[in-house]
């Protein structure tokens, strides 16, 4: 029977580094997917998403199954995000207007290409979709971008995310309804064709 | 999103359940508002299909997969994080460890130690002073008796001190006696 997050967080508690092997798999692409989502950057991306295994690890022997695995983890990795986003903002201000700067925000890398063979066309459109999603969830302010990118592509329940985001369920609610009307109006051209094959 | 009147005011009321109701995970009651409402109001229902519409957008966005080195260089950065020490290991040597043991034993020992004291028969005969005791003749003998010897017993107990002094009469027998009645 697989051993739960908390299981193997308590086991790693004890010494054993094959259930942290456990956990770094389970998690890696799901943190590094999220932190980059979240700050448009694939080496800060993967940069924040191991500084989020080292203090879970330098923590581990202190660790107490409080609330759920996920919900630690995601909050350290929000708050590893948030600090990064602002620090680059505050860099960025820095920054003469009439410079062209390279702000060090990627265009969409590395895809993981479905197994069929998309055309050149294809794959262009694709990732034109894909950048504009990006684009429009990166537009969001920090908080509403954390409450889509934990809601949607994590599925955290709303009392997790809540937690995460240090903030009441119901203020959540009004979060994630903001950010899904924004993304609406952004996305228009992809939604509207969406909504209207449907 | 209608904005005007009462029609605005329920509209702004179904924010909070709208994204519950299109998750499946509104209450009954809650879904049946809701319901109601999108049947009454062409904009909220709109924008309800166009959240789901979104939602399915939303799944578009593909994965990234970390750079093959990821693992590599986490378990390096791990590697690198300093042993945890024991209590006893923050000392740099164990001579060290036993010169603090040995300190602290003796700093205790002292602070707890006892305070020089003349001879016992003496303190326990101030302490009875102090205490406001009656002191039996015996007692007090002994108080005098064990103190230092500055003055010679013998000789004090003769002593008489008026016979002593220039000039002074020396009372008769008679009135030696009355003055011991």
């Amino acid at each position: 029977m697989a051993r739960t997050d908390v299981q193997l967080m308590l086991e790693v508690k004890a010494g054993d580094e094959q259930s942290f092997e456990l956990l770094l798999r389970k998690y890696r692409i799901p943190l590094v997917n999220f932190l980059y989502r979240m700050v448009r950057d694939t080496a800060v991306a993967e940069d924040l998403a191991q500084e989020v295994f080292l203090r879970v690890y330098r923590a581990r022997e202190q660790y107490a199954p409080s609330a759920k695995f996920t919900t630690w983890m995601f909050r350290i990795a929000t708050n590893l995000a948030l600090n990064s986003v602002r620090d680059n903002r505050h860099r960025q201000m820095e920054i003469s207007m009439d410079q062209s700067v390279d702000t060090g925000e990627d265009e969409l890398p590395g895809l993981e290409v479905p197994d069929r063979t998309p055309s050149v066309e294809q794959e262009l459109v694709a990732r034109s979709r894909s950048e504009m999603i990006v684009k429009a969830i990166h537009r969001l302010p920090e908080k509403q971008r954390a409450a889509v990118l934990l809601h949607k592509y994590q599925e955290l329940d709303y009392d997790e995310i809540a937690r995460v985001l240090e903030c009441s369920e119901s203020a959540l609610k009004s979060l994630l309804f903001r950010a899904y009307e924004s993304l609406r109006v952004e996305l228009a051209p992809l939604v509207g064709n969406r909504s209207a094959r449907a | 999103m209608s904005a005007t009147g009462n029609g605005g005011k329920q509209c702004a009321a179904m924010e909070k359940k709208f994204v519950e109701y299109l998750d499946g995970r509104a209450t009954p009651a809650d879904r049946h508002a809701v319901e109601a409402h999108l049947a009454a109001c062409a904009s909220c229902n709109l924008r309800a299909e166009e959240f789901r519409a979104l939602s399915s957008v939303l799944d578009d966005l593909p994965e990234i997969a970390p750079s093959v080195s990821f693992d590599a260089s986490l378990r390096a950065r791990i590697a690198a994080e300093p042993a945890r020490r024991g209590f006893w290991e923050w000392l740099p040597s164990p001579r060290l460890a036993f010169a603090a043991t040995a300190l602290l034993v003796m700093s205790v020992w002292l602070s707890s130690g006892p305070r020089s004291v003349p001879g016992p028969s003496i303190a326990k005969h101030a302490v009875e002073a102090v205490q406001g005791s009656k002191l039996s003749a015996d007692l007090e003998f002994g108080m005098i008796s064990d103190l230092p010897e500055l003055e010679n017993f013998d000789v004090i107990s003769k002593f008489d001190a008026l016979s002593e002094l220039p000039g002074a009469a020396r009372p008769s027998a008679v009135e030696r006696t009355k003055e011991t009645r």
